[in-house]
């Protein structure tokens, strides 16, 4: 059939069925159907977190009736159960602040030369390292939880629950996005920096350090900043490998309070590690900005290649 | 350029870490799963030689997966949850992926960052945001009573299997939109043209070109979220709390947290472990078989 005769039969009358069919298929037109299940999606996604967060404002002790607007009362405001005055909330927001610095201070350097090694390694065992790399990405949290607690439990017996076996779970989860992130950025990088380097004299070392690093700061940069928010996220090895209180991460403390009978200080709560992870996202944007400033050409560009260098998720 | 030990000295750190801190604790599930009981404080003793292994405790955990027994009922709810919440995930998510690979023009760039945006906040946070919108006195209740349609709205939070189903379906929906993204712009678009001149309409170009050729797209992206979905127990917990609504996870977790067998426990984990990488083996079969097509 041909193009002309495709229009003719277009022109038909359609019915309500034939026009629906056509919003889902057609790859030319303008689909309302896709556009309206787009946005409706986006919306949902979206609409319940805003709230959530609206509800940190709450003047009352409502989680689900809004009672007017009260700007600091559930973040240091109340003298009793605010973020600030409630000594467990308090300590959660370390915690987990603690959590995700350590988390970033071992995890990146580690994940970093990792990533180095299993790209350049051609050894007869590189091949098995670089798939046991790949495991913990498909492991669900739960299996890990559980090995990781088992083997505190009765292997590494000095390692209790504490926050140092936390930070070693944490950073087992997140060693691998390092990798996937930073193998990305080596690969699109190539090597003939290096060997230009090393043609001029440059020393193994001073190759490394003179050229390879600073073109892989912005991978490591990405890679601080998903370490960040992973760390931040995480509830399920947090929750394992937990010392009681002491430990509780704020994804922790919102888990037992939804349980129990919330209030607006545990919105609060969640709302500020919002914050802190979208001034966290923006900061990273600038300064990954900056240091590709020289890669592109004028104008745009740089989220899209930051989301190509965090792409491996 | 390099010395050539310097590639294995820079990956060994991490090496070592993942045998310490990935295999040694999955090998630890192992021996308690195949260990034995003290037989006075019923706290396990792990079996680390494989020779000690004894697999009379784990063969009757395994025994309790047949029909009729103590976990079938689990393991199908279990199943029926993930495929139901998958099911919801790709009639939502696959639309939404096709939309934003082919029609959305300008408006890509900000649909893909409000894409994203699930991913910077945390997993508890929105499933906080879920039950406070949930709640008996919720905005979710108080819009099913403004419509007038129902008298009296159902109780969402307790033992409601329609709230965990949704919550897995809301919480893991972001995971699998990206990767289906990915495969969808993959797709060659002289194919859906070439289909429309040889005569096909749009709807057929759709069927016969683009859903077969985004096969291997969606089990991947099923399987991406269908393998955390099966070790999750925090979602039910939280939406629901009731046994009634327990999943295979909830039974793991209980077996652990004030539960007395955590040998039962950790030979759940690794028939858990065992049923996933059967999915993930099967995946990746289907994935190499696909390319060996392609090639051929």
């Amino acid at each position: 059939m041909t193009e002309i005769a495709l229009k003719a039969r277009h022109s038909a009358p359609p019915t309500a069925l034939r026009r629906f069919r056509d919003w889902l298929a057609n790859p030319w037109g303008r689909p309302r159907f896709l556009v309206l299940v787009t946005w409706l999606y986006i919306l949902t996604s979206i609409a319940p977190v805003i709230i959530a967060i609206q509800f940190s404002f709450n003047s009352g002790r409502s989680v689900t009736a809004w009672q007017g607007f009260s700007l600091s009362r559930w973040y240091w405001g109340d003298p009793v159960d605010s973020v600030w005055h409630d000594p467990t909330l308090q300590q959660a927001l370390f915690q987990s602040l603690k959590l995700a610095g350590l988390d970033m201070l071992v995890a990146t350097p580690l994940g970093v030369i990792l990533a180095l090694g299993l790209a350049r390694w051609r050894g007869r065992l590189a091949a098995p390292a670089n798939f046991l790399m790949l495991f913990p990405l498909v492991t669900p949290e739960l299996v890990m939880g559980v090995s990781l607690y088992l083997v505190i439990l009765y292997l590494f017996t000095f390692i209790h629950p504490s926050t140092l076996a936390q930070m070693l779970g944490h950073v087992t989860f997140s060693l691998s996005y390092v990798v996937v992130i930073v193998r990305g950025r080596l690969f699109s990088i190539g090597r003939q920096y290096e060997e230009a380097a090393a043609d001029l004299g440059a020393t193994p070392w001073e190759t490394l350090r003179l050229v390879l690093l600073p073109l892989l700061l912005p991978a490591i940069l990405s890679s601080l900043m998903i370490v960040f928010a992973i760390s931040i996220d995480d509830f399920v090895i947090s929750q394992w490998l937990s010392c009681g209180a002491q430990c509780d991460t704020v994804p922790i403390r919102i888990y037992s309070a939804t349980r129990a009978a919330p209030l607006p200080s545990v919105n609060a709560l969640a709302a500020i590690m919002v914050y802190f992870t979208v001034t966290a996202l923006g900061l990273t944007y600038l300064v990954y900005r900056f240091m590709t400033r020289h890669e592109r050409p004028k104008g745009g560009g740089a989220a899209a290649s930051m989301m190509g260098d965090i792409g491996g998720m | 350029m390099y010395p050539k030990w310097l590639w294995p000295i820079f990956a060994l750190p991490g090496v070592v870490w993942l045998i310490l801190l990935f295999l040694t604790p999955f090998y630890a599930v192992v021996g308690v799963a195949f260990g034995g009981v003290d037989p006075i404080f019923q706290n396990p003793l792990p079996a680390w030689n494989p020779l000690d292994w004894d697999f009379t405790s784990f063969l009757d955990t395994l025994s309790g997966f047949l029909p009729g027994r103590t976990y079938w009922g689990i393991f199908l709810r279990t199943a029926e949850y993930v495929g139901i919440a998958l099911a919801i995930s790709l009639i939502v998510g696959y639309p939404v992926a096709y939309y934003i690979t082919r029609h959305s023009g300008r408006a890509k760039s900000l649909l893909l960052a409000l894409l994203i945006l699930p991913f910077w906040v945390s997993y508890l946070m929105r499933m906080l945001a879920w039950v406070n919108l949930f709640a008996p006195e919720g905005y979710v209740n108080a819009f099913l009573r403004w419509t007038t349609l129902v008298t009296t709205p159902p109780d969402w939070l307790n033992g409601n299997p329609v709230s965990v189903i949704l919550g897995l379906a809301y919480g893991y929906i972001p995971y699998l939109i990206l990767p289906l993204l990915a495969s969808l712009d993959r797709i060659d678009k002289s194919l859906l043209e070439a289909a429309r001149d040889l005569g096909a309409s749009p709807f057929r170009a759709f069927l016969h070109v683009t859903l077969p050729l985004s096969k291997t797209g969606i089990l991947g992206a099923s399987v991406i979220i269908a393998l955390p979905m099966f070790g999750d127990y925090y979602t039910p917990n939280i939406v629901s709390g009731s046994p009634k609504t327990s999943m295979l996870g909830n039974q793991i977790e209980i077996y652990f947290h004030g539960g007395p067998q955590p040998s039962v426990g950790a030979a759940l984990t690794l028939i858990l472990s065992a049923f996933l990488g059967v999915l993930m083996a099967y995946y990746m079969f289907t994935v190499a078989k696909a390319q060996r097509e392609a090639q051929a």
